[in-house]
């Protein structure tokens, strides 16, 4: 039967696909799993998101269960498989992971620092049917980065970079960014373009478990921020089509909050390394959550009935504003370990949110960060990273 | 920015065809897009051997109801925003 150009829904092709983009409202299926293959990392970054409280190599899951768990996660809907950690490449069997990802059905994407890889790894990774890579970058010089990940991490990542060009894989960069990285936009930019990366990340730090612990050193100033929004927005302009920026702002600065994982439950599950069904990466700090294993229940089942996946799925949790707000369909309240570490309470407006009663705690934090680090005039540069005084960091440990 | 009518698109590196419950999909970096009917046809086609023009004729053909300008527009469209997405790589 021939199909009309229009069928079905009477959209243009153009207007069909954005309306494709979108997912519907309802309890659906959960589209991307990520995957903590283990927390042991060879960088001791001072934003890491991984929990305070770290696992050790004793309590990771086995092969056999990560097996198990890529082919549930397929027969539940999932399309791609994030497998990060700590730093994947650390599993002995992550080109064993990457092949039971891929054979399973999913779009496999490793998220590393490039540290333990070498050339012929790398080749494996490719051959066992590895999609994408986001290699971690932590500055765009040898100085900053090596500060920031508490160890010489800088220069193998360009190594990793030039290896990539022999090989049929997407490439990202992802630039964490915060305060003493956020004026060499630049020069990360230019690591991009002449990399074969289609795409660079500036996500700025957001602020839980490590990043908060050291927060007081890392958010942007105000004027830092603008500037690099400004910056972004004309070098979107150029490189479109060539390579695709992705901004992501400080919370703390956002007028709204953001969609946390797109929504408590409807898109994303995470798996620590022992084989917690998480709703976030942080989700361990609310209290009175307890979470489903998988090494005892399937994945679909904890998706659907884990209390943890209901406990903020869908509006009934909601407190106002949010429950007559107009938004509450966009950003789903916001993020609920942020609403617990600012206001206290996981079910409070994310205090981001201009519209929360506790916004003006945020304010407080921001207007006492601008005052100290704009000591002169509105209008002037922000203070090169290099003035401000070396803090003292607290850097994330390796585990056991 | 339309893509030039005598240069072959194909999925760039990364960016794939997938299927899942019965639902076929483009899978890429962090995104993955449904393909139902004619944006399916399209992104078939873009396995570096077809030309612009060429998928455009061959969806006025299938898709004889429509007007062939209209379909001509949609394709551009609908590959211009692939190309946007870093989807496609154009060979010429």
């Amino acid at each position: 039967m021939a199909v009309s150009w229009s069928a079905g829904a009477q959209l243009p092709l153009f207007r069909q696909l954005r309306a494709q983009s979108s997912m519907p409202n309802e309890i659906s299926n959960p589209l991307a799993l990520i995957t903590e293959l283990t927390h042991r990392c060879p960088l001791h970054c001072v934003y890491c998101s991984n929990p305070l409280e770290l696992q050790a190599r004793t309590n990771e899951l086995s092969t056999e269960i990560w097996t198990r768990v890529f082919q549930e996660a397929a027969g539940a809907g999932v399309l791609q498989a994030d497998l990060t950690g700590g730093e994947p490449l650390t599993r002995p069997d992550i080109i064993e992971l990457v092949g039971a990802a891929r054979s399973a059905g999913l779009y496999v994407n490793l998220i590393t620092s490039g540290l333990p890889l070498d050339e012929a790894r790398l080749a494996a990774l490719v051959a066992a049917g590895l999609d994408h890579i986001q290699l971690s970058f932590q500055g765009a010089h040898e100085e900053t980065a090596n500060e920031i990940s508490g160890t010489k991490s800088h220069a193998q990542k360009l190594r990793v970079l030039d290896w990539l060009r022999q090989h049929r894989v997407a490439v990202t960069l992802n630039f964490v960014i915060h305060r003493r990285n956020i004026d060499q936009l630049a020069e990360m930019l230019a690591i991009a373009e002449s990399s074969c990366a289609a795409r660079i990340e500036f996500a700025n730090v957001q602020y839980y478990g490590w990043a908060f612990a050291n927060r007081e050193n890392l958010l942007p100033t105000r004027a830092q921020l603008d500037q690099s929004l400004a910056f972004v927005k004309r070098e979107q302009e150029r490189l479109q089509g060539r390579i695709r920026i992705e901004y992501v702002v400080p919370d703390y600065y956002a007028k709204y909050p953001k969609p946390c994982m797109g929504g408590w439950g409807r898109k994303l599950m995470l798996i620590t390394p022992s084989g917690d069904a998480l709703p976030c990466h942080a989700a361990q700090v609310i209290p009175g959550l307890s979470f489903e294993n998988v090494k005892d229940r399937g994945l679909r089942e904890i998706w659907e009935h884990s209390a943890a996946f209901q406990k903020f799925r869908g509006e009934d949790w909601m407190q106002e504003p949010c429950k007559t707000c107009d938004r509450r369909e966009q950003d789903f309240g916001g993020c609920r370990c942020q609403a617990l570490l600012l206001a206290g309470d996981a079910a409070a407006t994310d205090p981001v949110c201009s519209l929360a009663p506790l916004r003006p705690k945020v304010d407080t934090i921001l207007a006492g960060l601008n005052l100290i680090s704009d000591p002169v005039a509105a209008g002037l540069a922000p203070p090169a990273a290099s003035q401000l005084a070396r803090p003292s960091w607290l850097y994330r440990p390796n585990p056991a | 920015m339309n893509p030039e009518m005598d240069s072959r698109p194909r999925l760039a590196p990364g960016c794939r065809l997938g299927e899942n419950n019965q639902q076929r999909v483009l899978l890429m970096p962090e995104r993955a897009l449904r393909l139902n009917g004619p944006s399916l046809e399209i992104v078939e086609r873009c396995d570096g051997k077809h030309t612009v023009q060429q998928i455009i004729t061959d969806l006025q053909k299938i898709y004889s109801k429509a007007q062939p300008q209209k379909v001509e527009e949609d394709i551009l469209g609908y590959l211009a925003l692939l190309q946007k997405e870093r989807a496609l790589d154009f060979d010429l």
